[in-house]
């Protein structure tokens, strides 16, 4: 009996590590389908599942159903995982190192597709099959893992810079800044105006999270330098990797960028550009109709956007999206394959587009006269795609993100001097990536 | 004094007929109890034993991470050893580790003891017969009813740089950027979440005083001061043990709130758990085990010492009881 008050204590231990380490799933075993051939067999009709995120729209369902009722003997279903990304990106793993055949169709981050093919957990799509031509190439190259299509893109997502037409106006700035001197020069002129007088210059999304590394990445490829080169080589020591950096460190420091911005994720620079106190926001094409409803936005028609800006010209987007793959340890891959060529085709992203207004990888989509009408900034985000570049496309993605991040938040915040940052990143990602 | 001849009659009246029994049939209880506990050892086993092992020797296993020439990764799973602990304490992580285990340690012996001060106020307030009682007690347990990572985010709102923490010091902060203003934020929300739940433990450690004794310090002319120090602090004190204890356990785990209120990868809010969080989460699972591991064994170590030193009891007073009652009760009976 001496020992029950410890075994008390032990129970609650044990609760402990299971909730925290949640890591005895069996991923031993190991080995047994890797040796699947290169060149994937779609075979295989009837019933499968779409998993996804959360459909907050409701139009997936009705996509689906529409498919359901041309395919009475391959229905499919569609598994809602939770809203945040990392825990979908959880329990697709956790279904693929069990090797179910519970997940057919994986709705995937465009960065996921390195780690998850590298690991066998993605059918191979053969290339003849699957008809990407339409699509805008930067987002075919994220469904890509060494020259291998391994999903299709379903919705795009790209940067754009809203700005404060009015206010560019009444200070006499006629057209949209293409380069950072110019975002500057235009500033310095709002902010002398009476109608400018104390908004700040610009913002983006600079907390250490995913978003940091969208930010860095960009203002990196506007400078002309890579994160990671078409090797696969990390390139972040470099002038041009310097120079995009230092663009978001001397605008922190002589407060052009907010001291705030330092804490801003999409949502929170969101309200601060609605409230009417900020006249550049880099931003994803979701904040377009939301700054644009009365109520609760104070600059309702009095802004506009154009693409990112550079060092010495246009600037680079980093790509955001999604894409659809099948899982390695599915059944009815046939149907599978059909399903995504139904819900990629034109017809169902133009559908897609007007419920959800998640931009398509569908070039054509973008010229449309009617979906212009509804979404004016598909033509500056059909430039920003194209112009983008996709985040480093690595096995181990989690780890590059953390330590963009964790360097480059260093030297935003003026922790370490921007080259120090920079080459210490270098190291690290060296460390990382394994050519 | 007060303290033993009151006590004694409850707790020995319960008791009278067992000293005799007990010597009685010791082998054969002994053996009917472990054939009627045998159900619940196994539940035990299962959900509770099995974690464990299974998460010790994943820790003793690292998953391999090179890729072949068409990019695949070579799936391999390799005994280690003690590998992943090694690296813990001596690797390029051990500055991590060290950060995170003092970040851990601090959160630990900041919120418990402020928590501990404030749930015994609140105890006592609670427990004062005003006349909005019941109503102060249920306003003073909401935040414990609250979930942590919605809690999380409201503590996130309350620190935003617009938000109503800025507006009522009239400074602007960055709460949730790297500082140790992070790491206010992170007590400052985890004190208003769970002093409740200490207050509630030691309001029913404080119910169960009886009236009598502080009629009796009353006449013998003891201060308020005096009662609370001689009288319900002794006798409060094994619910408020055991009441820090959960605390302790509770507070070395913390995940939710640090992730949520500041967000992941800032150094100065870093716990073990979410150390071991992220190294799962990059798919290292053996590593993942291995922090976890010794997250484990620092809090077996820190609840056994505080068992030991102080003396908590989990189960209740029986125990320490069972002896001195008996002899407490022949002293009563020959005093009475």
């Amino acid at each position: 009996m001496r020992f029950t008050p410890i075994v008390g204590v032990v129970v609650g231990l044990a609760l402990t590590v299971s909730a925290c380490g949640g890591d005895d799933g069996g991923d031993d075993g190991g080995g047994g389908t890797a040796k699947q051939s290169t060149e994937a067999q779609l075979s295989g009709r009837g019933p499968i599942t779409f998993v996804s995120g959360k459909d907050t729209s409701g139009n997936r369902q009705k996509q689906v159903d529409a498919w359901n009722k041309d395919h009475p003997n391959e229905q499919a279903r569609i598994i809602e995982l939770p809203e945040s990304a990392d825990q979908q990106r959880e329990q697709m793993i956790q279904n693929a190192q069990t090797k179910s055949d519970a997940y057919t169709i994986l709705n995937m981050d465009v960065v996921w597709t390195a780690e998850f093919a590298a690991n066998r957990w993605l059918t191979d799509l053969p290339k003849s099959q699957f008809d990407v031509s339409a699509m805008l190439p930067p987002t075919v190259a994220t469904a890509q893992y060494r020259d291998r299509l391994y999903a299709v893109p379903l919705n795009a997502d790209g940067g754009l810079l809203y700005y404060r037409k009015d206010l560019l106006d009444a200070a006499g700035v006629k057209e949209a800044p293409k380069t950072w001197d110019e975002v500057w020069a235009a500033c310095d002129k709002v902010t002398k105006t009476s109608e400018g007088k104390g908004v700040s210059c610009y913002a983006g999304q600079f907390d250490k999270y995913e978003g940091l590394t969208v930010n860095v990445s960009e203002v990196i490829n506007g400078a002309g330098g890579s994160v990671v080169d078409a090797s696969g080589k990390p390139t972040v020591n470099t002038p041009e990797a310097k120079k995009g950096l230092d663009v978001l460190v001397q605008a922190v420091k002589d407060g052009r960028i907010p001291k705030q911005a330092i804490t801003f994720k999409e949502e929170e620079g969101r309200r601060y550009f609605e409230s009417g106190k900020l006249l550049f926001h880099r931003q994803w094409p979701y904040q377009y109709a939301l700054a644009n409803k009365k109520g609760t936005s104070k600059v309702v028609d009095k802004f506009a956007v154009a693409p990112l800006p550079g060092v010495s010209g246009p600037g680079a987007s980093t790509l955001g999206g999604h894409n659809l793959a099948i899982s390695a340890f599915a059944k009815n891959k046939a149907t599978a394959a059909d399903f995504i060529k139904f819900i990629t085709s034109e017809e169902s992203q133009r559908a897609d587009l007007l419920a959800t207004s998640q931009a398509p990888p569908n070039a054509a989509l973008y010229d449309d006269p009617e979906l212009v009408k509804k979404f004016p900034y598909l033509p500056t985000l059909k430039a920003s795609i194209l112009g983008a570049k996709p985040r480093p496309i690595v096995v181990k993605y989690g780890d590059v993100t953390t330590a963009i991040q964790e360097e480059t938040y260093n030297a935003i915040t003026g922790k370490t001097p921007s080259d120090q940052a920079l080459s210490s990143l270098q190291t690290k990602l060296g460390q990382l990536i394994q050519p | 004094m007060a303290t033993t001849t009151k006590e004694p009659p409850s707790a020995g009246a319960a008791k009278t007929p067992r000293p005799p029994k007990k010597e009685r049939d010791v082998q054969g209880s002994g053996r009917l109890s472990a054939l009627l506990l045998s159900p619940t050892i196994m539940v035990l086993a299962l959900v509770v034993g099995y974690p464990v092992i299974a998460a010790f020797r994943e820790s003793l296993y690292k998953r391999g991470e090179v890729l072949d020439a068409q990019g695949f990764i070579v799936e391999s799973e390799r005994f280690v050893g003690l590998d992943n602990y090694t690296a813990i304490f001596s690797g390029e992580n051990a500055d991590a580790f060290w950060n995170a285990f003092y970040n851990t340690t601090f959160f630990l012996v900041v919120t418990v003891s402020l928590e501990t001060v404030i749930g015994v106020a609140m105890a006592l307030i609670m427990h004062q017969a005003l006349r909005g009682r019941a109503f102060v007690r249920a306003s003073i347990l909401v935040p414990w009813a609250i979930p942590t990572a919605i809690s999380g985010l409201l503590w996130r709102w309350i620190f935003q740089t617009d938000g109503v923490a800025n507006a009522i010091i009239g400074r602007q902060i960055l709460w949730t950027t790297d500082g140790f203003h992070a790491k206010l934020g992170i007590i400052v929300a985890e004190t208003w979440k769970t002093a409740p739940f200490i207050g509630l433990l030691v309001l029913a450690g404080l119910q169960m005083i009886p009236r009598e004794v502080y009629e009796a310090a009353k006449v013998d002319g003891a201060s308020a001061f005096e009662q609370f120090r001689r009288i319900t602090l002794p006798l409060v004190k094994p619910a408020l043990l055991v009441a820090v204890l959960f605390r302790m356990l509770d507070a070395l785990r913390m995940f939710d709130l640090p992730f949520v209120l500041i967000g992941p990868n800032k150094d100065s809010v870093e716990t073990l758990t979410m150390i071991a969080w992220q190294e799962a989460n990059n798919l290292r699972y053996g590593p993942a085990a291995a922090y976890a591991t010794v997250l484990f064994v620092y809090i077996a170590v820190l609840a056994y010492l505080f068992v030991k030193l102080l003396g908590a009891d989990v189960i209740g007073e029986a125990r320490q009881q069972r002896k001195p009652s008996a002899k407490r009760k022949k002293l009563g009976k020959v005093s009475a």
